[in-house]
């Protein structure tokens, strides 16, 4: 009775308030792969679906490193291999006046790791989703919650989840296709 | 039980007035926002951007006849070799600092009320940042050979000398813009989703599908955008206070008297704060009377960047007095002359504009009611910007044209060309800032919610 192509059930929730519980609920139920959908970040849902602090903070760490090295290497050799030349009596390498420099290209190297780093992590761009195929789903970037439980999980199954999700209080309960 | 209440009551009247004022849910801000871009712009509008555009134009013209012709066209002369083009630049650098501060610096200290505010002040930040650019890249003189600035390996196997100061602001300045221009996109991918998911033709869906690179709203996603934001955010921090200090250093480093202070860079960084939230505030007077953004944007929004330009412009106040104190303090005859020189030389109309506007002006906002009168914001916000306009023209000009030699000495006038220039750069401007209000979402919809009572999941729990 299983249809082939199904991506998973999707249920609605009302309020911050409602996906809270929820996203408590199906983690205590023993899901895995499921996902919330909310409108903006909801202060405390992390911990609720047990989420592990984002490594975004390690990729810009690596980021800022590699910009500074970047600027000062590039200051060093270009001033005191590629073109060596005194001005006003100073060092070749003068680095005091070479800081500025490696700061300025320490926050690129950052900005530009904390960009690329968060599109990695969440793997975007991904321009087809199969839940943008549900019609509802659009309202997750207006005014509604949203939980997501996949047909990969081990405990899918379509009856027992849509009761479930029912149970805790979702509504206009959908199986999105792929 | 009534005392649970009573104590609620007066739990009530402690609590700020909310952030987002009137009746509104989600949905209601979704719409309000959202609807901007979708439906015509008001005749307001297209008036103000054909003028806009004129203006632009305007500059297009007087750029190509400088190319033409070179800087001769200008007013420089041979003391005052930097003219209008810095003075123009250091303004526009200036006003950009606002955008970064609302959104890098308030979100650190947790200021929930910039979220009404953050998307066009940082859209105001880029554009003023690319009307800055246009004159260092110009004033060059021959801009075919505009690359020389940067590190670029060339035939002539030169590099560019990373002791000057001059090079410090190339990074400086290339790198806010870089990073302004990735924070404002970051805040911008969730509200594409929002018009993508909106929108009604195709064209709007494709374009906005692709802005929005496949976001769904997932927590997953928001758990890693947050902290990217977070980091972003922490990033901006010490540039934005860096890059006004590197602008500063650009005369700070010379050895001309009246440029050649350590007071420079603080002193640089409350100028280009204060600018900028006068032009955020210039900007969002008639924007959210145009658009109806009243219960947003609301006037304790006003009062608040108000207060930083009070604060702002008496730290600038105080910089001026300071620099008199050490011009007579270090009982040098050059410095006190350069101060003595400003105050009451042939350049002591400027001085004068210059200390009323940003000096006596702000201290209006001392009072409540001064604050939330939005004649006098609106009128006190632009007599700050004509106010640092006149800053950087006195320490630019007034100290070039009577440096150490008498015989040096010569008075700067303006010619048609560097008005021209300096008009032409609104143009440039408000161009891209009409154009921003016409097709994005003008204020950040997904913070705005954030911020909403409804938005905390213990909402209507009693503690």
């Amino acid at each position: 009775m299983i249809p082939k192509n199904i991506y998973g059930i999707l249920a609605e929730f009302k309020d911050p308030k409602e996906i809270l519980r929820a996203a408590n609920a199906v983690r205590k139920e023993g899901y895995i792969n499921y996902d919330c959908h909310t409108p903006f970040p909801v202060h405390g849902l992390d911990d609720a679906m047990g989420l592990k602090r984002s490594i975004v903070g390690y990729i810009v760490g690596i980021g800022c490193i590699a910009g500074a090295s970047a600027g000062l290497i590039l200051q060093w050799w270009s001033s005191t291999i590629a073109y060596p030349i005194v001005i006003s009596g100073k060092p070749l390498f003068s680095w005091q006046a070479f800081m500025i420099i490696t700061f300025v290209l320490m926050v690129l190297g950052g900005a530009f790791s904390a960009l690329i780093g968060m599109f990695h992590l969440n793997r975007l761009p991904t321009f087809y989703h199969p839940l943008f195929n549900s019609e509802q789903f659009k309202k997750s970037t207006d005014d509604k919650f949203f939980v997501s439980i996949e047909f990969s999980d081990p405990r899918f199954d379509i009856e027992d989840t849509k009761k479930f999700l029912t149970s805790i209080g979702g509504v206009n309960i959908e199986v999105v296709e792929e | 039980m009534s005392d649970t209440k009573k104590n609620i009551e007066q739990m009530n009247d402690i609590q700020e007035a909310p952030l987002v004022q009137g009746n509104h849910t989600f949905g209601t801000i979704t719409e309000k926002i959202s609807s901007i871009t979708e439906t015509p712009p008001p005749k307001g509008w297209w008036i103000a951007f054909l003028f806009s555009l004129s203006l632009l134009v305007l500059l297009k013209v007087s750029i190509l006849y400088l190319i033409w012709e070179g800087t001769g066209i200008w007013g420089l002369n041979n003391p005052v070799g930097w003219g209008w083009a810095i003075v123009n630049f250091v303004f526009w650098v200036g006003i950009g600092h606002a955008g970064t501060l609302i959104s890098a610096v308030l979100f650190l200290f947790r200021q929930k009320w910039r979220t009404a505010i953050n998307r066009f002040a940082e859209a105001m930040t880029i554009f003023a940042v690319m009307c800055a650019l246009i004159f260092p890249g110009i004033h060059i003189g021959r801009v075919w050979v505009a690359y020389y600035m940067f590190p670029i390996p060339n035939q002539m196997l030169m590099w560019p000398n990373f002791r000057s100061p001059l090079l410090w602001d190339v990074f400086a300045v290339g790198t806010y813009f870089t990073v302004s221009l990735l924070f404002w996109y970051v805040g911008l991918i969730p509200d594409f989703a929002t018009l993508r998911d909106r929108a009604k033709t195709k064209v709007r869906r494709l374009i906005f599908g692709i802005l929005s690179l496949g976001w769904r709203s997932s927590n997953r996603h928001w758990q890693n955008y947050e902290q990217a934001y977070l980091m972003l955010a922490g990033l901006s921090t010490p540039l934005v206070l860096s890059v006004h200090s590197i602008v500063s250093t650009d005369f700070a480093i010379s050895l001309l008297p009246g440029w050649h202070t350590t007071i420079f860079p603080p002193y640089f960084v409350a100028g280009a704060i204060f600018s900028g939230f006068a032009m955020v505030i210039t900007l969002a007077i008639p924007v959210r009377w145009i658009y109806g953004l009243e219960s947003i944007i609301t006037m304790g929004h006003l009062d608040k960047m108000a207060k930083i330009m009070l604060v702002t412009g008496s730290m600038v106040g105080y910089a001026y007095s300071m620099e008199f104190f050490i011009a007579w303090y270090s009982n040098n005859t050059y410095e006190s002359f350069a101060f003595v020189n400003r105050a009451f030389g042939p350049y002591a109309w400027a001085y004068w504009i210059m200390i009323s506007c940003n000096v006596i002006v702000p201290q209006l906002f001392w009072f409540k009611k001064l604050r939330n009168s939005l004649p006098v914001l609106f009128i006190a916000s632009i007599f700050a910007n004509i106010g640092m306009w006149f800053e950087r023209f006195v320490i630019v000009i007034s100290s070039l044209s009577r440096d150490y030699l008498p015989a040096n000495w010569d008075y700067y006038t303006p010619t048609m060309w560097d008005v021209s220039l300096f008009l032409g750069s609104f143009g440039l401007f408000f161009t891209l800032f009409l154009l921003f209000l016409r097709f994005l979402p003008i204020i950040a919809i997904s913070e705005v919610k954030g911020v909403m009572p409804e938005a905390d999941p213990h909402h209507g729990d009693i503690h």
